[in-house]
């Protein structure tokens, strides 16, 4: 057999039928809903169909849920109602639902993971765009949109067109005081915000075979960013290490079983991509943006570009569109930008490491500016106060919340204010994304820890930890 | 779903590349049923003077886009509001690939045209503002306001579920057999899955 990529192999297994037009019906080994859900349940009902397989489906609220004071219940009515649908409609259906109640409740992308809910090998869809974070175990995972939900829920498959695939390769040694984040924030510079539109790609390269399970879920996370639907990392032992023994992981009986199915995913020497990109990992800094796409990002140490400077008409007016809504003067450095709030969590960067790179940067500091700490999950959040990390964000001012969406997309409240800069872990930068006239500045959760205690964007690499 | 077949209607152009979905629809407003009538949300935050709000546009069916619109979140509400809205079709160089999706799943065709092309049809509409844009599907054809005609590609089977306003979900159900049996094969291959 001709040599295959890690992709082609996964899409290969999930065939279920060749339809029209080169539009192939896939089969969805596990589908993943939040309370965005209530669409596609509504669908559902209307034309009175149920759902085919609630073992393959599993929910938890996130986008919705209070970060704090969540024991007196959800204030907001609408809120409310919205995950009181995610109960009722899992319940009748005979989904599995991680309820705001149970320890094990967080954000989508981090509990399949957390779960062993996401493997290799596996088709997961997520009415979420980042979902492509489970891409980080070799699994083929993707956004869907509501009607799509209504047609997995109903079918337990989805008719998809081929994506094209890209490798992108980060080699080298990733240089220290470089995250995850920096890397994949340096690729979307790269490749640009559509560059990886209508593809799906393969990280792969030194540099990411080094990056632990909680690195690559960063990395994979946010390859919609790129315009990707679907990011992936080849399985290997790391993946195998992180998965053993999780929940939902092949039982001990299965694992040796499951394990040498793994080992066959992997791209194989010799299989041709459809474009390939090479990051080299000395270019690679901290990083942080200046504008509205998450594609608009310089090392810490650069300047918000000049529009003068660019040729392109388009390019030039959405950069200077850009720079009018983030309240920023061409030339000026970014380093020592002024805060005024900061967020750190998100599906990005809401993990056990996560918060440990952020703690060690606050430890025995003082946050200056208002700033929130949301753990990814129940697990993440017990895991950290197990380390004392809470001790050492309370102790620094930093607000310890409950797990959620939170400030990433503001949907439970958690907004900035008009005008407010904010230095953000999160994954879009988009006007609005974080309250209407919000200011957003993404970055790593080090550096986001750096400016709750100076106020700046700061190069974390000149603080002493 | 309302078929699909020619359109002629006034088009508007929008210039920026890599409008995302927040723009089209800010995340405060998906909590709302769709029966909430989403059009009221369309581009909620832009200025007054946001070129939909201007009156030359306001019975635009098309919009002509700039590269890498929709991209973003995969919230299906961005289409709702467009569509709600009365826009049938989109007119650009790119979409994001989650956005384009749900443009067929609710009967809006995204036509692909080269970014030259696309850019001057917006040119047009910017000389001549309200002028009509025609969309021939069968044809597979954008007649711009001046004569200029571009062919675009569609796939057969999008094309077709546009023109008979299908719902692919009953079109799928056909493949029971195929579904029940593959999922017999997974049974025995991978066994630690449900």
């Amino acid at each position: 057999m001709a040599p295959r990529t890690l992709f082609e192999k996964v899409w290969a297994r999930h065939v279920v039928a060749e339809g029209p037009g080169g539009q192939t019906l896939l089969y969805i080994d596990r589908h993943l809903i939040h309370e965005g859900g209530f669409h596609a349940f509504e669908a559902l009902r209307q034309s009175g169909r149920r759902v085919r397989r609630p073992d393959a489906v599993f929910a938890t609220p996130d986008h919705y849920v209070p970060t704090a004071g969540r024991a007196a219940g959800i204030a907001d009515p609408e809120a409310r109602v919205r995950v009181e649908s995610l109960r009722a409609d899992t319940r009748a259906a005979g989904i599995t639902l991680f309820d705001l109640d149970d320890p094990r409740q967080g954000i989508v992308h981090v509990i399949g993971p957390e779960q062993g809910i996401t493997q290799p090998g596996l088709t997961i869809v997520c009415g979420d765009s980042h979902t492509s974070t489970h891409g980080a175990f070799g699994a083929l995972a993707f956004g869907i949109g509501a009607s799509e939900v209504a047609h997995v829920l109903a079918t337990q498959t989805l008719w998809q067109r081929k994506p094209k695939v890209m490798r992108i390769r980060v080699e080298g040694e990733r240089p220290p005081g470089v995250a995850a984040k920096d890397v994949i924030l340096g690729i979307i510079a790269a490749i640009g915000a559509g560059g990886g539109t209508g593809y799906a790609v393969e990280y792969a390269g030194s540099v990411i075979r080094g990056l632990s399970m909680e690195e690559r879920m960063t990395v994979c996370n946010m390859s919609i960013e790129a315009g990707a639907r679907a990011g992936m990392i080849a399985p290997d032992e790391t993946t195998f290490a992180y998965l053993k023994g999780r929940p939902f992981a092949p039982p001990a009986e299965h694992w040796e079983r499951a394990v040498a199915f793994w080992r066959t995913l992997p791209t194989d020497e010799g299989a041709v991509f459809d474009r390939e990109v090479v990051v080299e990992a000395r270019d690679l800094a901290p990083r942080v943006t200046w504008g509205t796409s998450p594609q608009d990002s310089v090392p810490i140490t650069g300047r918000v570009p000049d529009p003068a400077a660019v040729e392109d008409p388009v390019r030039r007016a959405s950069m200077e569109r850009a720079l009018a809504y983030m309240g920023l003067a061409p030339g000026t450095p970014m380093a020592g930008l002024e805060v005024d709030r900061v967020f750190i969590g998100s599906c990005t960067n809401s993990r056990l490491e996560d918060l440990r790179a952020a703690a060690a940067v606050v430890k025995g500091r003082r946050a200056v500016v208002p700033a929130l700490v949301v753990p990814g999950s129940g697990l993440v959040k017990r895991a950290a106060e197990a380390e004392g990390l809470h001790e050492v964000f309370l102790a620094a001012g930093l607000e310890w919340r409950d797990s959620g969406c939170s400030m990433c997309v503001g949907m439970n409240g958690d907004l900035a204010r008009a005008g407010e800069r904010v230095a953000s872990t999160s994954n879009r930068n988009f006007e609005g994304r974080q309250g209407k006239g919000a200011r957003t500045h993404l970055m790593s959760p080090a550096m986001a820890a750096a400016a709750a205690v100076t106020g700046r964007l700061t190069d974390v690499r000149e603080m002493r930890i | 779903m309302e078929r699909f077949s020619t359109l002629t209607a006034v088009a508007a152009p929008l210039d920026v590349p890599n409008v995302d979905t927040d723009q089209i629809i800010p995340a405060r407003f998906l909590r709302y049923p769709r029966s909430a009538g989403y059009e009221r949300f369309l581009f909620h935050d832009q200025g007054p003077d946001f070129v939909l709000r201007q009156p030359a546009y306001r019975e635009a069916k098309i919009l002509v886009v700039a590269d890498n619109f929709g991209c973003g979140s995969s919230r299906e509400g961005a289409v709702w509001a467009i569509k709600g809205a009365g826009v049938r079709a989109l007119v650009g160089p790119s979409f994001g690939d989650i956005f384009f999706e749900n443009c067929f799943k609710n009967g809006v065709l995204a036509v692909v045209l080269p970014r030259e092309a696309a850019a001057d049809i917006r040119r047009q509409l910017h000389d001549r503002p309200g002028a009509l844009v025609t969309i021939d599907l069968g044809g597979q054809a954008v007649t711009a306001p001046d004569g200029t005609v571009h062919r675009f590609e569609i796939d057969p089977y999008r094309k077709t579920m546009l023109e008979e306003g299908l719902d692919d979900i009953g079109l799928t159900e056909r493949h029971e057999a195929a579904i029940a049996a593959y999922e017999r094969r997974r049974r025995e291959e991978t066994p630690w899955l449900p």
